[in-house]
């Protein structure tokens, strides 16, 4: 196979409300700002692909309203719904299929706009879940209890984790909710869903986010240093909570397992020196790290304790500050994408961590973690 | 390197325009089961998947997620493209870049919609911009009304030349066991039918259809092996620019114009009319029948209606288009686009049965959608370069 590199990234600002900004606006912005850190015209790009959500975006072929902002309009193009991992992959495969050089992959979303709990809600089996009100937070509160209930921790374990991303979020001058917060704050927040307080959430939020990708012919091609794709895959769970272990993750592990090996990585907690993973509620951020092989199961939350995970530890995890202060649905997998590919360039700023060659980008589609795709990133080729 | 990608199976639903005895994912899976049993495969031998639909129409989020149980991806691989009524091209083309990338060796493509669940034009009417366009221009007919009329008043074409066409495709449907509507009609029938926007009757338009298509896609390397005359892609192409509607060029296609001339300058084909054995073209009313086709540059300008009334398009004329009666015969409009690129591929492959045109070479694919959005795919009896 050829290989691919991320040639440029660009984001806006992620905020609770753009309600001066149309998709289109957000999108123009973040695509500008992604050809403009490439060194790129958009007569380079040779197609682009938006990643969008007719639900979230309460629009029927929600692509159209950002096409032509992404610059679109007389290119090849195409859609993919989901998080902007899943976009990202198809604008690999494009890149590498002989038919273009050159993927622009665009991911926007605004929570500001959404009833998220009925959006979830029509995740659900439309006959016999949906009647339960089950939605993405009373959900993963289930999960959250599963996991809990199977490792013996409590909810200040979780909530360290909301201590750690809203504190690296200090240095992110792109990110929501940066924020000095305590373990006695996250459990004194408001109650959501049991175990989940308001700390523990990921908050509601707008956001577009942008990266290209070149094929390892025109790579070197344009100013931009290329931050290398070594491994990458994506891996779908059954479908009904009662087919699945929710206090596991299947298909993370496969996920993964399936990009180690494509990039070569025997020990990933070891060779990945950092990782922007989808923590859209705060338990996550220990499964998620436990099931892509970072540490056995049941012992991140004793890493992060010990320092492990922060951003001058060994192995930084979320230095954006990550989902829980930020989280802008269909694009977050983009940002955290993006969010690598500076930290490898060393072009992260206050939030750049000190030691960065290859870094681990996550992004997740579906309820609970059923659909993850991980991504591999290099500083070399 | 990049790989080169071979279609070696198809499977297609009972098409109906109301299939209680089906939810989604047993729906889903009956197109699948017969893509599999076409190939002689199992889902084991399945590395990705790529499914879509139109979420507003059944209102299921996530359906890549919700659909595995009947897709069969659990602990694979699995996607979801989304584009409109282009999407079940989308999909086809997005098969085509997984498997030419060679990260994926065998790839099952799912279209489907269950529109006996929707509010069609309702949904489509969100498509538009909610300020500008969804007050005045609501769902898919008006548009295509708008184009007709454009089209009619530029070249002087008639209500009888689209009726001509719906003619043409409802005949053909008569071949195809799949087509949810199997009815010929005369002329007559077409023109005496309800006016639904002027100058469109109720036979000119397509249906509301129940239904699911798989497509299974595979590398060069397996293809012979899975297949002894695999269906060979030689090109995609896509356009999906988005005008608010009133600034927008009725009568003429341009998607179809700019796909067209970057598929066939790929492949080399000079002389379309000649090189071209079929089309199955996504035409959701009659008219595009004749506009679309000039677009295409299989016809000059003002010329489709003559070339469609003395027989070029019908089973047995130079060019026939639609031998399986097209989109006005059948419509589950997330799977409309692949089955167009199933179809294709039946007929290069030769197992087209009753509607086969004989000895085809090259045969075009398309979808629509969106804002009048194309996407088109060649495929070819042999090996591209």
């Amino acid at each position: 196979m050829d290989r691919a590199a991320i040639i440029g990234v660009g984001m806006t600002k992620i905020e609770a409300n753009k309600n001066r900004e149309t998709f289109a606006d957000m999108a123009w912005e973040a695509v500008n700002k992604a050809l403009n850190d490439a060194g790129m015209s958009i007569d380079d790009i040779d197609n682009v692909i938006t990643t969008s959500s007719d639900f979230w975006d309460g629009r029927t072929i929600s692509c159209m309203a950002v096409g032509d902002a992404a610059g679109a309009a007389d290119k090849n193009t195409s859609c993919v719904e989901g998080d902007g991992t899943y976009g990202a992959f198809y604008g690999y495969v494009r890149t590498l299929s002989g038919s273009y050089k050159t993927t622009l992959v665009v991911g926007h979303s605004k929570g500001s706009q959404c009833i998220s709990s009925l959006i979830t809600n029509a995740a659900f089996d439309p006959i016999y879940e949906r009647v339960l009100g089950l939605d993405m937070i009373t959900a993963c509160a289930m999960q959250a209890n599963a996991y809990l209930n199977r490792t013996g921790l409590k909810p200040e374990h979780m909530a360290m984790v909301s201590v750690k991303n809203h504190r690296n979020a200090l240095k992110n001058p792109m990110s929501q909710l940066p924020m000095n917060i305590t373990v006695e704050d996250v459990l004194k927040s408001e109650m959501i869903a049991d175990p989940l307080r308001k700390l523990d959430c990921s908050p509601v939020s707008d956001g577009c986010c942008a990266i290209v990708i070149a094929h390892e012919s025109v790579a070197s091609k344009f100013r931009q240093k290329p931050v290398w794709i070594r491994g990458l895959s994506f891996c779908t769970d059954s479908f009904f909570f009662g087919d699945r272990d929710l206090s596991r993750s299947n298909s993370l592990v496969e996920a993964a397992k399936a990009a180690y090996k494509m990039a070569g990585i025997e020990d990933p907690k070891m060779e990945i020196d950092v990782v922007e993973l989808y923590d859209a509620f705060s338990y996550q951020e220990l499964l998620w790290l436990e099931e892509m092989g970072m540490t056995a199961y049941g012992n991140a939350a004793r890493l992060l304790e010990k320092g492990e995970f922060d951003m001058e530890g060994p192995l930084p995890v979320n230095p954006s500050g990550g989902l829980l202060a930020g989280h802008p649905v269909i694009a977050a997998g983009l940002y955290r994408i993006a969010e690598v590919v500076m930290q490898l360039r060393g072009d992260a700023g206050e939030h750049q961590v000190k030691k960065a060659g290859t870094g681990l980008a996550h992004g997740v589609n579906g309820l609970c973690g059923q659909s993850h795709c991980v991504w591999i990133l290099d500083k070399e080729r | 390197m990049a790989k080169r990608v071979a279609i070696v199976g198809t499977g297609q639903t009972f098409h109906k325009s109301h299939r209680p005895d089906v939810n989604g994912q047993e729906l889903i899976n009956e197109a699948v089961q017969r893509a599999l049993a076409d190939t002689n495969l199992t889902m084991k031998d399945i590395d990705v998947v790529l499914i879509g639909n139109m979420d507003h129409f059944e209102g299921i989020n996530y359906v890549d997620c919700w659909s595995v149980d009947g897709s069969g991806g659990v602990m694979k691989p699995v996607i979801k493209l989304t584009t409109g009524g282009t999407t079940g091209a989308s999909l086809a083309i997005g098969g085509y870049h997984m498997v030419g990338s060679g990260m994926f060796e065998k790839a099952l493509i799912i279209g489907w919609e269950k529109n006996s669940e929707s509010d069609t034009t309702g949904a489509i009417t969100t498509a538009f911009d909610p300020i500008w366009d969804r007050q005045v221009f609501a769902g898919a007919i008006s548009g295509l009304a708008a184009e007709a009329q454009a089209y009619m008043a530029r070249y002087g074409a008639s209500d009888r030349d689209g009726a001509r066409v719906s003619v043409r495709d409802r005949k053909h449907a008569m071949n195809n066991p799949h087509a949810q509507l199997r009815k010929e009609v005369i002329l007559e029938d077409v023109l005496a039918s309800p006016m639904l926007a002027d100058p469109i009757h109720l036979l000119d338009v397509c249906p509301r259809t129940d239904g699911a298509c798989a497509v299974i896609m595979v590398s060069e390397d397996v293809a012979g092996k899975i297949c002894s005359k695999p269906d060979w892609i030689w090109g995609t192409a896509a356009r999906h620019s988005y005008a608010y509607l009133s600034d927008a060029s009725f009568g003429r296609l341009t998607s179809m114009e700019k796909c067209a001339k970057e598929i066939f300058k790929k492949a080399g084909i000079k002389e379309s009319r000649k090189e071209i054995d079929v089309i199955e073209l996504y035409q959701p009313y009659s008219f595009a029948g004749l506009i679309w086709i000039e677009d295409m540059g299989i016809i000059g300008h003002g010329e489709a209606p003559q070339y469609v009334w003395d027989g070029n398009t019908d089973m047995g004329g130079e060019l026939p288009i639609n031998p399986s009666g097209g989109v006005i015969s059948c419509n589950p409009i997330g799977a409309t686009g692949l089955i167009r690129c199933a179809e294709a591929a039946l007929q290069v492959m030769g197992k087209a049965e009753a509607r086969q045109v004989p000895d085809v070479n090259f045969a075009v694919s398309t979808g629509f959608g969106g804002c009048f959005w194309t996407d088109m795919l060649l495929h070819g009896k042999n090996k591209p370069n």
